[in-house]
């Protein structure tokens, strides 16, 4: 792709937004972000609440003023200084945090009203299709207040799609929903961000959806980006605020590759090592996203062979930065030069110490247990 | 015994009036209501402060202003006379003025309520279902607010029917044109004609008790129910 390619098909948010105190906080909130975010696959934008994710999903919209800067989506000019487009122009599905629904509507007519208002027309079939992604065949006579919260957010992701939007947003829309019905949902999400080539942004503040839908991850946080760039290098950093302890961790991706049907395993290939997992079935050659905690991954100088830990893989540690914890002190690991994957380990500060770790010290990493995401 | 034809007559009348009063008061009312329910302006507390004055005003106080402001050295007086309209007081749109003054607040704040318990968020998913502003207006929030409008509409017709003051200020007392049901009534029990003023009087009565038994039958939906104000 040529870099004007590149950049007729990247969304490129150069603003500020700010909103006046609240009741409740004094003061002012503002927002500045000066970022290019990829015109595909899913960019989460994750952050603590409060922090401005959902302000900045609103200004993308036209639903929150933007106050200075601009707005290219896919080439075109959303907000300048000359012109800002209004919410109705933009061609963007919203899903909101809890799923608003027309109340005076049933679901047909909740769908209904964004077919007939499509950026482009909108053909039978893929009215079906999308009812059919979204598993809404037998709701579609049902009046909203019928629907359970899942049911609910479902249509309301529907109807998002049937604009036909070029960007997608999702405001927290799994946050109001149980375990349960988030566990119900995500396949769905799976399956829009398999099956169609609209971009998505993902609000969140759950560090689970993250690391199962993003492509791309936004760290926000006070109102400003603390990191941006593809999911697996911004969580194999160790200097970002936001994730950080219990649940820092990396994200290694690879192919499955060799099946131990003897002791029930699978062998997955990354670039730069290989790691055994348990074999629940997956096919070979399937690509598969793989989480290593860094709490679970233990450091040492020597392949200790005499040990139950199944994936020891040789490393170099890249750095060394603190925790939030006193104790413990987060290590970014390199693990097979020069395509390399990085992973991230937590260890007592005592250790970085006895081991006399440093950047560029090889090590041995210890893998406990991985989750595997998809 | 039953309606004489004068009853009659001032029957007809008092629903002419009501009804063309009501309708005007739903097409001021309604934009007006909207701009009140949405505004941050400074002017919203002392424009609401005036379109609910009829309530606590004696009628012939606000009647008394009407007469002096149609006659003519009054502004509206002034107003009508040059487009050849002629002099309002004791004639049926005089009343028409009168009762859409007086009336006002029945129809604005049940309208208003009810705009306020849509709220924003409709309205937002509306826009990012790329709906402008006309089309949110058509197609969410005059369905949504279908119970405020009937609260409005019944109410703006009920209180119409039942003005009087007002009514005997600046239309004084023309049968068939400005001789209401209430003016009748007033006629009757001055004539000490009591058995014709009760025929009339019940019926208001029990007009007024469906009305409102019909308005509180309602089933308030995530209360929006008209009826949030005692006048």
């Amino acid at each position: 792709m040529t870099a004007a390619a590149t950049l007729n098909s990247a969304i490129i948010a150069d603003f500020s937004v700010r909103l006046p105190g609240s009741k409740h906080e004094a003061g002012s909130f503002d927002l500045r972000v000066d970022q290019r975010l990829p015109g595909a696959g899913v960019t989460v934008v994750f952050g603590a609440s409060g922090c401005g994710k959902t302000t900045l999903l609103r200004a993308l919209a036209g639903l929150q003023p933007i106050e200075s800067g601009y707005l290219r989506v896919k080439g075109e000019t959303w907000h300048d200084e000359k012109e800002s487009l209004p919410a109705h122009r933009r061609p963007v599905g919203y899903v909101f945090q809890e799923a608003s629904l027309f109340e005076h509507l049933t679901a047909a007519g909740n769908l209904e009203f964004a077919r007939k208002r499509a950026a482009a027309t909108v053909n039978e079939q893929e009215v079906q299709d999308v009812i059919a992604l979204l598993g809404l065949g037998d709701l579609l006579q049902q009046r909203p207040q019928q629907l359970s919260g899942g049911e609910r957010q479902r249509l309301s992701i529907a109807r998002s799609l049937l604009i036909k939007p070029e960007l997608l947003l999702m405001d927290e829309p799994l946050a109001a929903l149980d375990q349960t019905r988030k566990q119900e949902i995500l396949p769905y999400l799976d399956r829009i961000r398999a099956e169609l080539k609209i971009p998505m942004i993902y609000v969140t503040h759950a560090l689970d959806e993250v690391t199962r839908l993003a492509d791309h991850l936004m760290i926000l946080s006070q109102g400003r980006v603390r990191a941006c760039g593809p999911i697996r290098e911004v969580l194999a950093r160790i200097d970002v605020p936001g994730i950080s302890g219990e649940e820092a961790g990396a994200i290694v991706e690879g192919r499955v590759t060799e099946r131990d049907s003897e002791w029930h395993l699978i062998r997955v290939d990354f670039e730069g090592g290989q790691l055994w997992l348990r074999d629940s079935g997956e096919a070979m050659g399937q690509q598969l996203r793989v989480r290593t905690l860094a709490r679970d991954i233990s450091l040492s100088l020597e392949a200790d062979q005499a040990s139950s830990i199944l994936n020891r893989l040789p490393a170099e540690v890249a750095a060394i930065a603190e925790d939030a914890d006193p104790a413990m002190a987060l290590v970014q690991l390199v693990v097979g030069a020069p395509g390399e994957t990085r992973l991230v380990a937590r260890i007592s500060r005592r250790s970085v110490a006895q081991l006399a770790l440093s950047p560029g010290k090889p090590v041995w990493a210890q893998i406990k247990s991985v989750a595997v995401l998809y | 015994m039953g309606f004489s034809a004068a009853d009659w007559a001032a029957i007809s009348l008092s629903l002419q009036l009501a009804a063309v009063t009501t309708l005007i008061l739903l097409m001021l009312g309604t934009p007006l209501a909207w701009w009140l329910a949405r505004t941050r302006s400074r002017l919203k507390g002392p424009v609401a402060a005036i379109v609910a004055l009829p309530l606590v005003l004696p009628p012939t106080v606000l009647g008394f202003y009407l007469l002096v402001a149609m006659g003519p050295n009054g502004p509206i007086g002034g107003l009508t006379q040059s487009f050849g309209l002629g002099s309002l007081p004791f004639t049926f749109w005089g009343l028409v003025v009168g009762s859409v003054c007086y009336s006002m607040p029945f129809v604005v704040q049940p309208l208003q309520n009810s705009f306020a318990s849509i709220g924003e968020r409709p309205l937002e998913m509306a826009a990012t279902l790329r709906a402008g502003p006309w089309d949110r207006f058509l197609h969410v929030v005059l369905p949504l607010a279908r119970p405020g409008f009937l609260s409005a509409s019944v109410l703006g017709f009920a209180h119409t029917l039942g003005e009087f003051g007002v009514v005997l200020m600046i239309g004084g007392n023309i049968p068939g044109q400005t001789r209401v049901l209430s003016v009748q009534i007033y006629d009757h029990v001055e004539a000490l004609d009591y058995g014709q003023a009760h025929w009339l009087a019940g019926a208001m009565v029990l007009f007024s008790f469906l009305v409102l038994l019909f308005l509180y039958s309602i089933p308030a939906r995530r209360g929006d129910a008209g009826l949030r104000f005692s006048a």
